[in-house]
């Protein structure tokens, strides 16, 4: 094993991070707005809206994302009316592309873990805040949402890391992230395993880091999964003397 | 003790014929009654008699499918859709006339994410928009009132049943509503926790709440209530002071009701 190429493999490497987070975090962002409105069109009781919802979730869960980012890459502007559009200005970036292929994919695993934490909602604590006179809206941000977030975010957990994952496949439309970056070097050295070895490292590092996240959110969300306060008190009292 | 309400107090609650049907079973078969400020009715009948039924039709968690309802003086709008349904006219009313009726569910229903505290000023705070402060120095006193002040910052789910509908209580009052509505708010609970429960529930009558409990207590009904209702197939088949309903009824069906 040669250590100084792999340490000046990971210099170079390091300076790719950026971009593959910004991909990762980009696309999670808009994925889960996109997968609520997901959800909510399977929910919402419309014939129309469920199934507009649940054909995209069969085009899009059931084709792999390489094939999709090659589709919007170089299969969108083969249409005068997208090169036209507004957005060609955004669509000609690869970047863009990129983003809008993790968004749509990860919008349709997303959409089914949402719909599944939302209808673990026990209908007893909904109704007791329509009896309330709570109206809908705020029902849906201050009951519905946040006891459906704390069921779903395990499964929101695993989607993260495939979506940190997934970007490396961004590098097919000549993006330098970690992945992009990595196949350079490859082929300007020949030393495939040294190089893939670092980069596989770098992305081990990002998702231990994102795991960690998740778990302190999960820990933040579950205060009424715990022990009642005077028992939690009660531990540390024992703790502490038996320290002292 | 029995409250003595005179006969011409304010009506706080007024139902008139009311309709409702699941599917081809007509559950409610035009039901009518009246609480008058302070008066606390018991509602009686074997299960299926559409008791429960009544209760959720009176907040609309069920939408009746005619009748009319009258809360405090003021009748909730309804309106026919397109399909032929009843549907609330104007679902801004519908939130404030379920702000002044408080609900107790058989289930509790305490919102799990947050603490006995929390739950009891969600509503009065985010619904009624009051401040802050005013309503945690009321939820204190609510807490203590139903005996479990020393519970504030527990979550529902480290309560026993008793005291999870203890805590239920002290939120429907939170919202200091006009009528109470009690469904069935013993019947979740082991045997040796309903006392506490009813306990609280006489205290609140003995303080001149008006209160609509559909129950099968019937110790309750006869000692706390100051009238009876017995419905039957989804008609009210009695309907008087607990003392004259329990000591000589005409209806056959409520003494047999009452013998079991």
């Amino acid at each position: 094993m040669d250590w100084t190429f792999m340490a000046e493999t990971f210099l170079s490497l390091i300076s790719a991070i950026p971009l593959t987070l910004q991909l990762a975090a980009t696309s999670i962002v808009l994925g889960a707005i996109l997968a609520l409105g997901l959800a909510l069109a399977r929910l919402s009781g419309s014939l129309v809206l469920d199934w507009f919802a649940r054909f995209y979730v069969f085009v899009f869960r059931g084709t792999p994302l390489l094939v999709q980012i090659f589709l919007i890459y170089y299969g969108l502007g083969q249409f005068p009316a997208v090169r036209h559009s507004l957005l060609w200005p955004l669509l000609r970036e690869p970047y863009w592309c990129a983003v809008l292929a993790l968004t749509l994919n990860t919008a349709a695993y997303a959409g089914e873990i949402i719909r599944g934490g939302l209808l673990s909602v026990s209908h007893g604590q909904v109704e007791a805040a329509r009896a309330c006179g709570m109206p809908r809206l705020m029902l849906f941000r201050r009951i519905v949402m946040p006891l459906a977030i704390r069921q779903a975010l395990p499964a929101y957990g695993n989607e993260m890391i495939s979506m940190v994952k997934a970007t490396s496949l961004a590098s097919i439309t000549t993006l330098m992230e970690v992945t992009g970056v990595a196949a350079k070097i490859i082929s300007e050295t020949y030393r495939a395993i040294e190089v893939f070895l670092v980069a596989g490292a770098i992305y081990l590092a990002i998702n231990f880091m994102l795991t960690r996240l998740v778990q302190r959110l999960e820990y933040w969300l579950s205060a009424h999964l715990r022990e009642p306060p005077s028992i939690r008190a009660g531990i540390t009292a024992t703790v502490e003397r038996d320290a002292s | 003790m029995i409250a003595i309400v005179s006969e011409t107090a304010t009506l706080a609650l007024s139902v008139r014929s009311l309709h409702k049907s699941f599917g081809s079973v007509e559950v409610l078969k035009g039901i009518s009654l009246d609480a008058r400020v302070g008066e606390v009715v018991s509602i009686l009948g074997s299960s299926g008699s559409g008791k429960s039924t009544l209760l959720r039709c009176i907040n609309l968690l069920e939408t009746p499918d005619s009748g009319e309802i009258t809360v405090a003086g003021e009748t909730i709008r309804m309106r026919t859709n397109a399909r032929g349904h009843a549907k609330p006219e104007d679902q801004k009313q519908v939130d404030r006339i379920r702000s002044r009726l408080g609900m107790v569910f058989q289930s509790f229903n305490l919102w799990s994410h947050k603490t006995v505290l929390e739950n009891i000023i969600e509503a009065p705070v985010h619904v009624q928009r009051r401040s802050r402060a005013e309503c945690i120095a009321e939820a204190e006193q609510l807490l203590a009132k139903v005996g479990i002040a020393d519970k504030r910052n527990y979550y529902p789910v480290h309560l026993s049943g008793g005291q999870q509908q203890r805590a239920a209580i002290a939120r429907a009052l939170a919202m200091q509503p006009k009528v109470m509505l009690f469904d069935e708010p013993t019947s979740a609970l082991d045997p040796e926790l309903v006392g506490e429960v009813l306990r609280v529930m006489r205290a609140l009558a003995e303080e001149g709440r008006t209160m609509l409990v559909v129950t099968h207590e019937m110790g309750f009904a006869r000692d706390v209530s100051s009238r009876v209702i017995f419905l039957h197939k989804g008609v009210v088949e009695e309907d008087g002071r607990p003392q004259e309903v329990f000591a000589n009824s005409k209806s056959e069906r409520f003494r047999q009701f009452i013998s079991k």
